[in-house]
């Protein structure tokens, strides 16, 4: 926010939608006020869109809260719940730009509904103009990630210019919806037919029904067309009324884990580098340290897609990373693992290098727990910071 | 043999611990022979190793795409998986390194001589 002081110093009247809230939107607010007081900008206004944290409701609805993936019921982790929060819609946000906000800052909000607020708070869209709804969700969806629009990403990114300056994505929305996708003049990366439709179905489910608070969209009507360079044209978005109920992003605790990695070089690399990491788990297990859970990577021989599309004989590869993980209930045993990993360097075969970033760190599991909540138990709403 | 990548770009991406993989067809050609090759059927079998569920397929004519919904193959996903890639980061360059057979009409067609 300090970064764009003195664009709006200078007369710069680009208002800001921003997800940024994380879990306390209101805290963000007062952070943001006190940054436009210390910049002479105190004529600002700030919004705070709240009512995403929907905690209280599922601790006292659990039964209900059945795990989208797994179907269980959140009682199971009930004792270990941190953290519950609904994707709202574009409403609060298309409320508080109307009342002359130039800041909106959002806890949970779903990511499209971003932009489908500004394009509803401009044109003066209804709630259930589903057509241009979907066309702006469509286009918040292009904008959500990134430059991933833009080339970042992409699987043809070796051909793009300016790599290490790719451009952020722009969309510039039409009355009806339809709009084009940019990026500003200048930059890097690239807006093509190509790089526009891998963004579009990037984290889809069923591309017949995209679902949001605002509206569920269908893609199979989307034609994309060049419309200048670094432009691409989206039209055809269709919408349909948008689910009951919404959806809820939970997370609970889950015990500890952590990762270690090093570097086997010479002959047999691959062969020394199982034997090394194995031998790790096998030393720990044996001191009587439970682990829920271990794994034993070794890089380069294809391992981070479980070595599908690997092209050469491990025992050809002249070095590895080793990467040893494990996970516990509890915190002990993943503290003792930390300790275990360095004294490879020591004990393990020649050419074991690599441990210049210290001991690995035991990190807090965060189970996730996806699940539908009726829209009675969230209660959208916004205020003036 | 070639593999996937002649003929087509993809994208994938996480929901939780289900993963999705979009391919592209480079050419209205390629379109057709993936949408009769590249089934749920044979994506599954692929990821296998992964321990991906059943996988679904869904048609996108209109982006040339074929775009498949892969549940449970990040063993978690996010925070829980131990794994490198708890993302599914690497699974689009995954598939298209599949190997192929692609008739010779179908590869000329992507590179055509002058």
């Amino acid at each position: 926010m300090s970064s764009l002081a003195g664009f709006w110093q200078r007369g710069g009247r680009t208002r800001i939608v921003t997800n940024a809230g994380g879990l306390d939107p209101l805290a963000c607010g007062t952070a943001v006020r006190a940054v436009l007081a210390r910049a002479n900008l105190p004529e600002m206004k700030v919004a705070v869109v709240t009512g995403d944290d929907v905690l209280a409701w599922v601790r006292t609805h659990a039964a209900d809260c059945r795990n989208l993936e797994t179907d269980a019921s959140l009682d199971t982790v009930l004792p270990r719940l941190v953290t519950a929060n609904a994707y709202l819609e574009s409403a609060p946000i298309v409320a508080a730009l109307q009342a002359g906000a130039h800041i909106v800052i959002t806890g949970r909000v779903a990511d499209p509904s971003l932009t489908v607020g500004p394009a509803r708070a401009h044109f003066g869209w209804g709630a259930e103009d589903y057509d241009r709804l979907a066309g702006a969700t469509v286009a918040g969806h292009l904008l959500e990630c990134g430059t991933q629009s833009c080339g970042g990403f992409s699987t043809d990114w070796l051909d793009l210019a300016g790599t290490h300056d790719i451009g952020f994505p722009v969309a510039e929305i039409a009355a009806d919806g339809s709009f084009v996708l940019t990026k500003p003049a200048g930059t890097g990366g690239a807006v093509t037919i190509q790089t526009v439709k891998e963004q579009l179905l990037y984290e889809i489910g069923d591309p017949g029904a995209y679902l949001s608070p605002d509206v569920t969209v269908s893609f199979l009507g989307l034609q994309l067309s060049t419309d200048g360079e670094d432009r691409v044209r989206v039209t055809g978005a269709a919408g349909r009324p948008p689910p009951e109920s919404y959806k809820v992003s939970a997370t609970y605790r889950h015990g500890f884990k952590a990762h270690g990695m090093l570097t086997i070089y010479g002959a047999q690399a691959v062969e020394k580098a199982r034997r090394a990491g194995h031998g790790v788990l096998q030393r720990l297990t044996g001191a009587g340290c439970v682990y829920r859970e271990t794994l034993v990577e070794c890089l380069g021989t294809g391992a981070s897609a479980g070595g599908l599309g690997q092209r050469v004989p491990e025992s050809d590869l002249i070095e590895t990373v080793l990467r040893i993980s494990v996970a516990a209930d509890t915190e002990e045993p993943v503290r003792r693992f930390t300790r275990a990993v360095a004294p490879l360097v020591t004990s393990g075969p020649q050419g074991v290098t690599g441990y210049a970033t210290g001991r690995p760190k035991v990190l807090p599991v965060f189970g996730y727990w996806p699940c539908l909540v009726s829209r009675a138990a969230a209660q959208p709403q916004w205020s003036f910071a | 043999m070639r593999t996937l990548h002649a003929i087509a770009f993809a994208r994938s991406g996480d929901k939780g611990s289900s993963a999705n993989v979009a391919v592209f067809a480079r050419t209205p050609a390629a379109y057709a022979w993936l949408q009769a090759h590249l089934t749920a059927a044979k994506v599954e079998a692929y990821f296998r190793p992964l321990g991906v569920g059943p996988v679904r397929r869904y048609e996108v004519p209109n982006l040339g795409a074929l775009n498949f919904v892969l549940p449970g193959i990040l063993a978690g996903g996010g925070s829980c998986s131990l794994r490198i890639d708890a993302q599914g980061k690497t699974l689009g360059q995954a598939l298209l390194a599949m190997p192929v057979s692609l008739p010779p009409e179908l590869l000329s067609s992507l590179h055509p001589t002058p």
